[in-house]
């Protein structure tokens, strides 16, 4: 099989005048075609170098014009290079073209010209008119390119310009054109020429709105409300058509202010779930919970650091594999703090606040002794990163993969809440601690494997902030503020309590960001929750029954 | 109790007659003289006088009512801050700018008129009554939602920090007027005296021993009156003197509020003699720390928590120049060690080696009863 790719590969290269003949044979005939079509003279290429050439920028626009409607090959790399100023004249009038290296090659061969740039070239000057062309000329080319990116780029480019003489061009690439997608946008850019072009009648522009409106973004909006001197159907139905794209965008904004608080929330959720079980079952408040985050996204970048090393073909699963060992480390990192320290002040809250936080501040230490006080780089792969458009929102997948993992982790929690006899241990410690000592409960054994999972929880947390925070011995205090008014928002000993917090948090601060601004919406979000703690001092879903009141 | 109460009065007198001896060394002495005391020693000397204030403030509060206010450093930076205001109008023409007005931040900002909440503070005493009315306000605002609401243990922890938090963010804002990042500083003089003038940093560094003083012998008054026996027993079983018909959350407001004007005091005295105020005066670090202070000392001594804020910040100020790396993880065992092994302080550990017996001190809480919050 690669063999066999070996060869086709060799023959490409080896080979070139096979391809080069029938690239010219097959541009012959097309430009033979569209002459015909346009039944102007056939005007050669070389006439269209020279003229570029020349010093006449008016001789220069149409010379752009034709190359443009030429579907000569050299066209493209010849109107950039002109565009950008690379291209050159010698004395001749032949053309060069330099590259961003600094080499140069022949405009018209497109083979590489040893040597440097000589005194005898001059650069190519152009004006304002020849610029606009060149951006028209350079658009309507775009619309033949290979990649059908490019190619929708190129129809919205047109879209945005209205460049009439596009028209032509363009009804021809819709013709040929096999992609959907960017036939959908040739079709609204074609719907946009025609809408404003003098000649079309009434009953074409209402379709084109009609086209338009489905596409409902922004922009489309914009270029409705510029039209005008249309008859009054027309612009009674373009009038029509913004109102409904209006309205779209406020939902669509809506919508995306939500994903973006949905994502925020999501995140708080994965901070807060650790803390809100270790409080809820042991009346712990861990300060150093925001250090098991951040030593959950330094093992991240350890785990990253050594598939890189030993295994790169890993690497894109490289935050997957960190899962466990982050679970792992901050896991037993709980139950040895646990074992070696809180289980000592146990009775003793406030106590075991100071003792976390002093342990917090070591652990920062300890970090930034041994990795450094700057910020690791923890690479995202590729399938986590980028967008997908979803109507007018943009869902970027490392958000989204955040999204999912915090749903699979808490899912995950409940049920093991739910449906084990560990879980069913912690409700029972949760609810009545001395009772279910009676009945005959390990608690210190609970209470081990309860903080060892609520800092197991924070390391997942970590692995998941890794991806789109910078990861710094600072990382859990920037989190730990915000868990705290989750849990307290929330409540204790119960977990949607926790999840809806999370959420209502993530949501209110993205509404108010954009009121606000981003620190005066937390400032406002701190004010809340101290006056909501007024009415609920113990959060959304307090305990009830008597171990509440102990 | 007994013994905690004699070392109070003891403390007072110890740390004026400290500062005495002091600003005595350096002010009669000639600079060469083996015992001369340099200007910088009274300035930091000033600066953890400043502090223990702090820490006297907040023993009242968690020592004898026991509410841990993680927040305590914000009314401290508000103090400060009311300060800094009379600071920075006192400044005048002599400023970058030269705006007789405006401050040089406002000026740098082109603003053109000055906030309506900077008037009168070019007043010395209109700002000392701000110093104790703003903290003072703020206090008695969230004490009374706070406490009226039973809001209690960890979550009255946790909602002041959040509270220094936003205040924080807040005073990080340049439009708030106050300097944002960079907060207030630059100041020329207090009264008309010279703020660089060793006899004015001899003068403040007697005042913050005064005021350390006389909070102390008020803080003792107070707990030992009929007043202070109530506190205690709100801290060792709020409901109890509930039941016996107290309004205890009344009597937490009033200490809350008695607790922050002290603190603020001491942020007044503190800014002029470290010549600068900025918002991070306000992070939760801060007020953590100081409950440190008094944790290490003794929680529910007075003097120990003033003996704390000054051993804890002389051990910072020599291991942050001689061994940067590891003042972190001294602090950090600190907090772990004295929770761990010294719950009464190093004032407790002294009475329990003293009588050899339990040391059932003031300082002792009552263990919560197999609690879960």
């Amino acid at each position: 099989m690669p063999s066999c790719f070996r060869i086709r590969a060799w023959r490409v290269f080896r080979t070139p005048v096979h391809g080069r003949s029938f690239c010219i044979a097959f541009f012959a005939l097309a430009l033979l075609f569209v002459s015909a079509l346009r039944g102007e003279a056939e005007t050669s290429s070389a006439d269209l170098y020279s003229a570029l050439a020349s010093h006449d920028y008016e001789n220069m626009r149409k010379a752009v014009e034709k190359l443009a409607a030429s579907d000569d090959p050299r066209a493209v790399p010849i109107l950039s290079a002109l565009q950008a100023g690379r291209l050159f004249a010698d004395t001749d009038g032949e053309l060069f073209i330099r590259n961003p290296d600094g080499s140069l090659e022949g405009a018209v061969s497109g083979q590489r010209i040893a040597g440097e740039l000589g005194k005898n070239l001059r650069e190519i000057r152009i004006n304002n008119t020849i610029r606009r062309a060149l951006e028209g000329a350079l658009g309507r080319l775009r619309l033949f390119a290979p990649d059908p990116n490019v190619r929708a780029a190129a129809a919205n480019a047109i879209f945005q310009t209205r460049d009439e003489s596009a028209l032509i061009p363009l009804e021809r690439a819709l013709a040929r054109e096999r992609v959907a997608k960017v036939r959908r946008a040739m079709q609204e850019a074609k719907a946009a020429l025609l809408l404003f072009s003098p000649g079309t009648p009434p009953k074409t522009k209402l379709e084109a709105i009609a086209l338009l409106r489905n596409r409902g973004d922004q922009e489309v909006a914009a270029l409705l409300s510029e039209l005008n001197g249309q008859p009054p159907e027309v612009m009674a139905a373009a009038k029509d058509a913004v109102v409904a794209i209006e309205r779209q965008q406020q939902i669509w904004n809506f919508l995306q202010i939500i994903f973006y608080g949905f994502s925020l929330g999501s995140i708080l959720l994965l901070a807060a779930t650790g803390l809100a079980i270790t409080f809820g079952v042991m009346g712990v408040i861990n300060m150093a919970h925001g250090e098991m985050v951040m030593l959950g996204a330094y093992t991240t970048f350890v785990v990253q650091q050594a598939t890189l090393r030993f295994a790169p073909e890993w690497l894109p699963a490289s935050p997957i594999l960190a899962l466990p060992f982050a679970f792992l480390v901050t896991g037993l990192l709980g139950v040895l703090i646990e074992r070696g320290l809180i289980r000592f002040l146990y009775g003793r809250p406030l106590e075991t606040l100071l003792a976390t936080w002093g342990l917090s501040l070591v652990l920062q230490q300890a970090v930034r002794t041994l990795f450094g006080a700057s910020n690791r780089e923890v690479m995202t792969p590729s399938w986590m990163s980028g967008a997908v458009p979803l109507g007018a929102m943009t869902i970027t997948a490392n958000r989204l993969t955040i999204i999912a993992f915090s749903v699979v982790v808490f899912g995950s929690l409940i049920l093991l809440l739910r449906t084990t006899f560990f879980g069913l241990q912690m409700r029972a410690v949760t609810q009545n601690r001395a009772m279910a000592a009676a009945m005959g409960i390990r608690t210190p054994r609970v209470d081990a494997l309860t903080f060892g999972l609520g800092s197991a929880v924070a390391g997942l947390a970590g692995v998941a902030l890794s991806q789109i925070d910078n990861v710094s011995p600072n990382l859990g205090q920037n989190y730990i503020i915000d868990s705290f008014m989750v849990v307290v928002f929330g409540g204790v000993g119960n977990l949607w309590g926790t999840a809806l917090g999370a959420l209502t948090l993530g949501i209110v601060n993205k509404f108010l960001e954009p009121v606000a601004g981003a620190v005066l919406g937390k400032i406002v979000v701190l004010c809340l929750l101290i006056v909501f703690i007024q009415r609920r001092p113990r959060g959304l879903f307090p305990l009830k029954g008597r171990a509440a009141e102990a | 109790m007994n013994r905690a109460e004699f070392s109070v009065r003891t403390a007072a007198l110890t740390v004026f007659a400290a500062a005495l001896i002091l600003v005595a060394l350096n002010l009669a002495l000639p600079t060469h003289s083996a015992i001369h005391v340099p200007a910088y020693i009274v300035t930091l000397a000033g600066k953890y006088l400043c502090y223990a204030i702090l820490a006297v403030a907040l023993d009242l509060i968690w020592g004898f009512v026991g509410v841990l206010s993680l927040g305590h450093a914000a009314f401290f930076a508000l103090g400060g801050y009311a300060m800094g205001m009379y600071l920075m109008r006192e400044i005048g023409t002599r400023g970058v700018y030269g705006n007789p007005i405006l401050p040089d931040f406002m000026v740098f900002l082109n603003w053109t008129k000055l906030p309506w909440y900077w008037h009168g503070f070019d007043m010395f005493w209109f700002a000392c009554l701000m110093v104790l009315a703003v903290p003072g306000l703020l206090a008695l605002v969230f004490g009374y939602f706070a406490f009226r609401s039973r809001v209690s243990g960890v979550y009255l922890s946790i909602i002041t920090q959040a509270l220094t938090y936003a205040l924080m963010l807040a005073f990080f804002r340049n439009d708030m007027g106050f300097g944002g990042n960079n907060g207030l500083t630059d100041f020329k003089d207090i009264l008309g005296f010279s703020l660089h003038a060793e006899r004015t940093r001899a003068a403040l560094l007697l005042a913050s021993a005064a005021f350390l003083s006389a909070e102390l012998l008020l803080c003792r008054a107070l707990v030992r009156s009929r007043f202070g026996k109530i506190l205690i027993a709100i801290r060792d079983a709020e409901d109890r003197a509930r039941f016996l018909g107290y309004r205890t959350e009344t009597f937490k407001v009033a200490v809350f509020v008695l607790s922050a004007m002290m603190a603020a005091v001491g942020g007044a005295l503190y800014v002029p003699q470290v010549g600068i105020i900025n918002p991070s005066e306000f992070s939760p670090a801060n007020s953590i720390e100081a409950v440190i202070w008094v944790a290490v000392g003794g929680r529910g001594t007075l003097s120990g928590a003033a003996l704390g804020a000054v051993l804890v910040n002389f051990a910072k100020t020599y291991f942050t120049s001689a061994l940067p790396d590891f003042w972190l993880y001294a602090l950090g065992g600190l907090f772990i060690l004295v929770t761990l092994f010294l719950p009464n302080g190093i004032l407790g550990a002294l009475a329990f080696h003293r009588r050899g017996k339990s040391a059932e001190t003031a300082a002792n809480p009552v263990r919560a009863k197999g609690s879960l919050v």
